[in-house]
């Protein structure tokens, strides 16, 4: 599928000719196009990365401030229709607080004569935007006082604004514990598959000796060991770290296998005994032709990552307070009979359902995708 | 055959070395050793410290010396059954281990069992009926079940359980069986708690199973000996369980290797959340208080075991699949 093949064959330029001379990632993504799911998932994952670098916008609330008044308070519904009829603005109803006689408990119930309008861009707590500009501008709120979309929790924070928060944290960790496990991966994997031997038993029993460990308990006893001092971003390093320290395995043995199957390959070969050196037919020949499976296996490693942080967060041993993650939120939601009283404090867990399946379909795209010998055209 | 096993047993070995350092490791990664911890504590708490029993403690452990020299006395006395010492219970470790370990096998293993009815009475269905309403229901309940971390099913399950049915799960045993000597009515009571759990940990597994066995089975059925099968009029079901089901089971054996950490994994986070008397949450609060000996002990025995269960289950691959070598 060169440019010599097709110009083998005058006058194509139907859609065969289009094909023959596509470049390899071209190919890719017409291949992946074919795939609703994942072009589904990947917008939504667009979107969930978008909320985590502009979360103080789209927040309504600041995460951190605590509402004495307002403690528990159940989730305001979004409104369309209303007493009087409907209106294309939307619209919540205020809380009426009162105290349980039983349990001397604050109670909030919907008010339902207390409409309060939603108003786009309103000015609230002020912030900086992606850490540039100085500003108080919020997607929306309301003219007096808060709204609470998702309800607060035992401090009277404001639950949607800290999920949004808790997008950042959480996604990026992904993101770069994957980072750190690539890079780990392909230095061990390739050093294993392209040198075979001695070596490549080495790491290969390594990697089986850590597959074979728990991860849980493993991740346990690392975090544990984080001393309780360190600041909130080391800790943050450190859970990532963690987390990429046993997540190479799986990537360092796609990236062996892939070194395996390349290094008996005719254009290798010719690189070699062209004199090209060793560190410039990995990086410039070998590397480039699996990109696309490795670009695939870190999908499908990102939501394990996910799943880690949140994992550690709710047992007490990754992030913690005043750190907002979606793991933290979830601590929160420990407790059955808190659970009970109050459900809306599980629902950080749809976020990361969310995010992990997103994740798992566009894997599962990109992997069909990125497959030669999967089916292509268009 | 027998050289087959042997040499798999002797590969054991490296692993379970290599293991033994890295929960050695562990169990040396926080700052301070756990005496002097333990003398603060004791302080703390305005306790006479016995030095003469700290010197004895630090002299047995080896303490005072290299951290080589440290692993090896560990070590040595870990294959002698002494597992060191538990501060948080003052007690030797290996009184309070044995009966967790023992709990959490029995729960990883009926988690499997399930997942093993489960994931091929699905499977089948799924395959042999493929995009049907119930192949697409089996997949999305499988991707979710994927996708929700074990922790939050179980909290959903209980929440569920608990306001609608006014029912509190949790824990293994009732009340009056907690310290109950083992009985019929005992193990009789823990089968009746062992749903939940069962449930939670088993559902990521056997989503994954079930998407194994359909896409097998699938490639299976339309293999031309089937279709001859069919073609002879041999009856259906008879098509479907002599040949292809059978062949199709092969990853059920042959993912125990790769499942059973992920179980293992899945159990300790669920024990926490669903309280039952496992590894987990002794394993978490050993953590929290650095009691270090018990903490190491349960991460290497729960490693070993799982290169146990991955031996048995290559073992029994090689027995059940003959186009298996043995070299």
């Amino acid at each position: 599928m060169t440019h010599d093949d097709t110009q083998n064959i005058p006058g194509q330029e139907s859609k065969d000719h289009e094909i023959y001379v596509a470049s390899q990632w071209t190919l890719m993504w017409r291949r992946f196009r074919k795939h609703r799911m994942a072009m589904v998932a990947g917008v939504v994952l667009i979107c969930i990365y978008l909320t985590g670098a502009f979360c103080e916008f789209l927040a309504p609330n600041d995460p951190n401030e605590h509402n004495t008044r307002l403690v528990y308070a159940p989730p305001q519904r979004l409104r369309f229709v209303g007493e009087e009829g409907f209106s294309l603005r939307p619209f919540v109803y205020g809380y009426k607080s009162q105290r349980d006689p039983v349990t001397l408990q604050r109670v909030h119930t919907i008010n339902k004569e207390d409409v309060r309008p939603i108003r786009f861009f309103v000015r609230g707590h002020s912030y900086r935007l992606l850490g540039l500009f100085e500003t108080d501008i919020h997607l929306f709120g309301i003219d007096e006082g808060k709204v609470f979309l998702l309800g607060t929790d035992r401090l009277g924070r404001d639950m949607l604004s800290r999920i949004l928060y808790g997008t950042r944290i959480s996604t990026s960790i992904g993101l770069i514990g994957v980072f750190f496990s690539l890079i780990l991966g392909i230095i061990i994997g390739g050093i294993s598959g392209y040198y075979g031997g001695v070596v490549d038993t080495v790491i290969q029993r390594l990697i089986e000796v850590l597959r074979s460990i728990p991860t849980i308990p493993l991740w346990m006893g690392l975090s544990a060991a984080l001393p309780p001092h360190w600041p909130p971003l080391r800790v943050y390093f450190g859970i990532t770290i963690i987390l990429s320290l046993i997540g190479w395995t799986g990537l360092a043995r796609v990236v062996r296998s892939k070194f395996i199957s390349l290094r008996e390959e005719e254009f290798v070969m010719a690189a070699k005994i062209g004199g090209t050196k060793e560190i410039r037919i990995i990086t410039h020949h070998m590397v480039p032709s699996f990109m696309s499976h490795i670009i695939a296996s870190v999908t499908l490693s990102i939501p394990g990552m996910i799943l880690g942080e949140t994992s550690l967060s709710f047992l007490g041993l990754g992030l913690r307070s005043p750190v907002i993650s979606w793991g933290v939120l979830m601590q929160e939601a420990q407790n059955v009979q808190t659970v009970a009283l109050y459900p809306w404090l599980l629902l950080p867990t749809v976020f990361v359902v969310v995010t992990v399946l997103a994740f798992n379909f566009l894997g599962d795209g990109l992997r069909d995708a990125a497959d030669p010998y999967g089916s292509w055209g268009g | 055959m027998t050289g087959y096993v042997l040499r798999r047993c002797l590969l054991m070995i490296p692993t379970v070395f290599l293991i033994s350092i890295i929960s050695f490791a562990i169990m040396q990664l926080p700052p301070g050793d756990f005496l002097t911890n333990y003398m603060i504590q004791l302080e703390a708490s305005g306790q006479e410290v016995d030095q003469a029993m700290i010197e004895a403690l630090r002299m047995r452990y080896g303490l005072d010396r290299p951290i080589y020299v440290q692993y090896f006395v560990w070590i040595k006395s870990f294959l002698r059954g002494d597992f060191g010492f538990s501060f948080e219970w003052n007690r030797p470790v290996n009184q309070l281990i044995w009966e967790r370990l023992a709990l959490t096998v029995a729960v990883t293993a009926a988690t499997m069992l399930f997942s093993w009815v489960v994931a091929f009475l699905i499977g089948v269905y799924s395959a042999t009926h493929p995009y049907s309403v119930g192949d697409y229901m089996a997949t999305f309940v499988g991707f979710i079940g994927l996708a929700t971390p074990n922790f939050m099913l179980a909290l959903v399950l209980m929440w569920v359980a608990y306001s609608y049915f006014g029912q509190s799960v949790g824990g293994l045993f009732s009340a009056e069986f907690i310290d109950a000597p083992w009985s019929w009515a005992k193990v009789w009571d823990m089968l009746k708690h062992l749903w939940i759990p069962v449930i939670v940990i088993g559902t990521s597994g056997t989503a994954g199973l079930i998407r194994t066995l359909r896409a097998n089975l699938l490639d299976e059925l339309n293999k031309p000996y089937v279709v001859t099968a069919v073609a002879k009029g041999v009856p259906k079901m008879r098509v479907l369980f002599k040949y292809p089901v059978r062949l199709a089971l092969i990853p059920f054996i042959s993912t125990v290797g790769w499942s059973l950490p992920g179980l293992i994994s899945g159990e300790t986070i669920t024990s926490v959340v669903l309280s039952l008397p496992t590894t987990g949450p002794l394993l978490l609060r050993a953590l929290q208080s650095q009691d270090m000996y018990l903490a190491g002990s349960f991460i290497m025995l729960l490693s070993i075991l799982t290169v146990i269960g991955t031996l048995i289950s290559d073992i029994l691959l090689a027995v059940t699949d003959p186009r298996i070598r043995f070299d």
